[in-house]
């Protein structure tokens, strides 16, 4: 393509985005305008405000666009919002880790941490300020930055799309506030993990609906012929979360101006449809998109192509073709027809052999070059992040046998699990990719300080196996105690010893916690100085002095 | 409609997915791809003009 065709090309691009973005801006100030005016409960009135607020941020910044002139080089990639991607992914994940300190705390003391005048604080509102924090904020954030990234670099064409993925960056977060600050003022449909009421569902709909146009958009301009394999992963958690989104959150609001709504699902037929949502948000949301990091990090980081295109391949559509049927092992001794737990339980079970797959997979890729595993720690925590992938989808199978359900359903031991994969997985593979990101993007040739990611690793590796292990103790210890009988056929415990039983381990996690937490923190110094372009001189003039010895 | 849904599920739905599978299977394992799989695995690996497109 000439220069001139590129040019004019991009400049039709540019019409049909700000168009686009132009109209989205004008009908949210139109309707929350409309509904500040004539809300049905003060809650909606404090949510349009806050969109009203949001929209006119919006124009002034399209207006202020627009007057700075500013032409995208077409023939250039757009990392810029890559760039805020990484910021935000810092911030949520930090803001998400301290929520879960307090809400551990909150456990560990519940005397101490207990403000009846303060409704906010309550646990019941944290909880999920926590868990939307840390996979919609946090792993929200590292997804859409890193499939920016890894779209245009594997395709070698630039974000399709002008402005919408800017768009869909600042829409994304706004929903991120909507969501959080309705949690702490206490709207909720009640669904986990999918909380917010309709409004904002709506909104989420529209904004990723642009992102898989411009993920889709990207991937049709490319100049490399084959789609590679990571992208068909982030392809595939977009387009399921759209759709599990959008059939989870079918419900009528009870009028347009009113934050309440009823979900068109009840009884047996609305749990079943909330986890298959659930199991898939785990299933595409913290699994498949995280896959997609794997299989461009690692290889990158370890300069090494991936052990086996062809076993990705597999991995791929296996996933794809087992995890959807998975939901039902959430549903164990309820309501549900037999036949559909262990329709659930088998498929989970299946599971087991593709996840373990693309583990082998993602480690062999350093077959070879292991002793990278020594000098370089950022390649060391994605490799730890894919053997608790590898954990938590061994743990995962054998929990969503019925027997063993039986045992680990409501005690710790899923909040164990979770954290195995959500701390050991999904964070570790996060925090590896922004090592990676940040001294890209920004061009520098190392990052500020080696030794400091040896520090966050140990620690946060530290906080990790108290926070599982205490988890694994405590669960089994409840799920034991709950079905405790003694010689006469009553229940041994009553259900606040146990809750004094697990008091201790309550602490351990919290410390666990609080130490995952420090990790973060020093992570979000070292990339904060490599993006400025500092480098501890100390540490890289004395390797260098190491690796010169030989040589002489 | 419940009835006559579950009974194309568990007959030919089924049979639709071991197909499509299958097929996936032969497109993976088919030696013929070989060079075309080389290839992609070096995508990442290739790129080095960090400034511009192509
Ligand atoms: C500093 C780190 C963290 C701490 C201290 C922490 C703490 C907690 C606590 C105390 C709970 C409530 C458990 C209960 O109700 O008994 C919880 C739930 C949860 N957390 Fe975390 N968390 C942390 C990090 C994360 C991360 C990084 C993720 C995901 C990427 C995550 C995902 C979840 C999920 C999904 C639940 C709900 C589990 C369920 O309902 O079964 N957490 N967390
Ligand atoms: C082969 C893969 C996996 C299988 C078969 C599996 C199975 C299960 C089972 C049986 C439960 C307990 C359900 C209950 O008793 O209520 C569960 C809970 C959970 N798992 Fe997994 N798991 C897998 C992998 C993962 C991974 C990799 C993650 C995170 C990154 C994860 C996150 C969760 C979460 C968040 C819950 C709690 C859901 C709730 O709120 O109750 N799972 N999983």
């Amino acid at each position: 393509m000439s220069g001139t065709q590129m040019q004019s090309q991009a400049s039709t691009d540019l019409g049909g985005d700000r168009m686009f973005v132009w109209g989205m801006l004008i009908i949210l100030a139109f309707w929350s305008l409309f509904t500040v005016a004539r809300s049905a409960d003060p809650l909606m009135g404090a949510h349009a405000a806050l969109f009203l607020g949001a929209s006119v941020i919006g124009i002034f910044a399209m207006i202020a666009h627009r007057t700075s002139g500013y032409v995208a080089e077409s023939d250039s990639y757009e990392m810029g919002v890559v760039k805020a991607g990484v910021f935000a992914s810092v911030f949520w994940g930090i803001a998400g880790f301290l929520v879960g300190v307090i809400i551990a705390g909150q456990l560990a003391f519940p005397n101490l941490l207990y403000f009846p005048e303060l409704p906010w604080t309550s646990f019941g509102r944290l909880r999920p300020l926590h868990t939307s924090a840390v996979i919609f904020a946090f792993g929200g954030n590292v997804l859409i930055a890193t499939s920016f990234y890894v779209v245009q670099r594997t395709s070698r064409a630039r974000l399709w799309g002008g402005l919408t993925p800017w768009f869909v960056f600042w829409g994304y977060n706004l929903f991120i506030v909507i969501a959080a600050t309705g949690y702490l003022m206490g709207i909720t449909q009640s669904k986990e993990y999918a909380e917010p009421e309709w409004y904002a569902d709506l909104w989420l709909t529209i904004v990723w609906v642009a992102y898989l146009f411009v993920f889709l958009g990207t991937l049709l301009k490319r100049k490399e012929p084959h789609i590679y394999v990571a992208n068909w992963f982030y392809l595939a958690f977009i387009v399921t979360i759209a759709m599990l989104h959008i059939v989870n959150n079918l419900a009528v609001p009870v009028s347009l101006t009113s934050s309440k709504s009823y979900s068109l699902f009840a009884g047996v037929q609305d749990a079943l449809t909330q986890w298959w949502y659930g199991h898939n948000a785990v299933g595409f949301f913290l699994t498949a998109g995280f896959l997609a990091i794997m299989y461009y990090f690692i290889p990158k980081k370890a300069e090494r192509p991936v052990y086996s295109y062809r076993l990705s391949i597999v991995h791929f559509w296996s996933l794809i073709f087992i995890y959807i049927w998975a939901g039902p092992h959430h549903l164990h001794y309820t309501a549900l027809p037999e036949w559909a737990q262990t329709l659930g339980m088998t498929f989970s079970i299946m599971l087991w052999m593709p996840s373990w797959g693309g583990m082998i997979n993602g480690l062999m890729t350093l077959s070879g070059a292991w002793d990278k595993l020594r000098t370089d720690p950022v390649l060391r925590m994605m490799v730890v992040s894919v053997a608790f992938y590898g954990m938590s989808t061994f743990e995962g199978p054998l929990m969503s046998i019925r027997a063993v359900n039986s045992l680990s359903h409501y005690t710790d031991w899923t909040i164990g699990h979770v954290h195995s994969g959500a701390l050991g997985w999904v964070g570790y593979i996060s925090f590896g990719a922004l090592y990676c990101l940040v001294p890209w993007l920004w061009k520098r040739k190392e990052l500020y300080s080696r030794q400091l990611v040896e520090w966050h690793f140990w620690i946060s590796t530290l906080g990790i196996l108290l926070y599982i292990t205490s988890m694994w103790v405590s669960g089994i210890m409840q799920g034991m105690m709950w079905r405790a009988y003694n010689e006469f056929g009553f229940l041994e415990y009553s259900f606040v010893e146990t809750v004094e039983a697990m008091n201790p381990y309550y602490i351990i996690r919290m410390l666990g916690g609080v130490l995952f937490l420090i990790g973060a923190f020093i992570m979000a110094y070292n990339l904060w100085r490599t993006a400025r372009g500092d480098v501890r001189e100390k540490e890289y003039v004395r390797d260098a002095n190491i690796a010169a010895i030989p040589a002489e | 409609m419940y009835e006559t849904l579950s009974s194309f599920a568990q007959t030919w739905g089924l049979l639709l997915f071991i197909l499509a599978f299958g097929l996936v299977l032969i497109y993976a394992l088919s030696p013929r791809n070989q060079g075309k799989f080389d290839k992609a695995k070096q995508i990442p690996l290739n790129d080095e003009d960090d400034a511009h497109v192509g």
